[in-house]
């Protein structure tokens, strides 16, 4: 339980973090890199959601016999 | 295995205050925060699920009843949890027609999941009809 509560805030402090980062860089006149940092914290998320459903998706697959 | 509600609520209460948090300025990494909460709501669950599926296969057993058939009602209902869990999200995401054409995917392969039992149906019923009346 522990593990996935840390999980949720990760992802959400990156999400901050890179909206803080996002206005930063605008308030500084730096559009393009204010557009990559954001880019760059929707992969790193993306990464570890689509970690968790692969995880979801095989246990769904073993549980329920669709192997194969 | 006990599996506790106030947890998941708590869990579930958690992250819909950090989606909401976070909307405005990044909507999307506030539905991808809802995609791996459903995940691992669903990881809790499954556990459970599991337990109960064995008693129900080792009762079927018993029964003397064809293990096919238990499994495919397993695939079954893991093709359709699969399925509602994609239509979900996208339909979070605002993609209605592709939450959609998943259901339709996840509708036909049911289908094509049961088509061996109901051809089993039909032979039985057939030999069960009086020939040539």
């Amino acid at each position: 339980m522990a593990y996935d509560v840390n999980t949720i805030f990760q992802i959400a402090g990156i999400g901050i973090v890179v909206a803080m980062i996002h206005t930063v860089l605008k308030q500084m006149g730096k559009e393009d890199w204010a557009h990559w940092v954001t880019l760059i914290g929707f992969v790193v998320v993306l990464y570890m959601v689509a970690t968790i459903v692969d995880d979801l998706f095989q246990k769904i697959r073993s549980v329920f016999l669709l192997q194969g | 295995m006990t599996i506790e509600i106030v947890q998941i609520v708590g869990f579930a209460l958690i992250a819909t205050f950090l989606i909401l948090l976070l909307q405005p300025k990044q909507p999307e990494v506030a539905l991808l925060i809802g995609l791996a909460t459903g995940a691992f709501i669903f990881l809790y669950l499954l556990a459970p699920i599991e337990s109960a599926l064995q008693l129900i296969s080792s009762l079927s057993g018993q029964a003397g009843v064809n293990s096919i058939y238990i499994q495919t009602l397993l695939k079954i209902i893991g093709v359709a949890y699969i399925a509602e869990f994609g239509a979900h999200i996208a339909r979070d995401a605002d993609q209605e027609a592709i939450a959609a054409k998943i259901e339709l995917a996840g509708k036909l392969i049911i289908i094509m999941l049961a088509i061996p039992i109901f051809q089993v149906l039909i032979e039985t019923i057939l030999t069960l009809m009086p020939r040539g009346a």
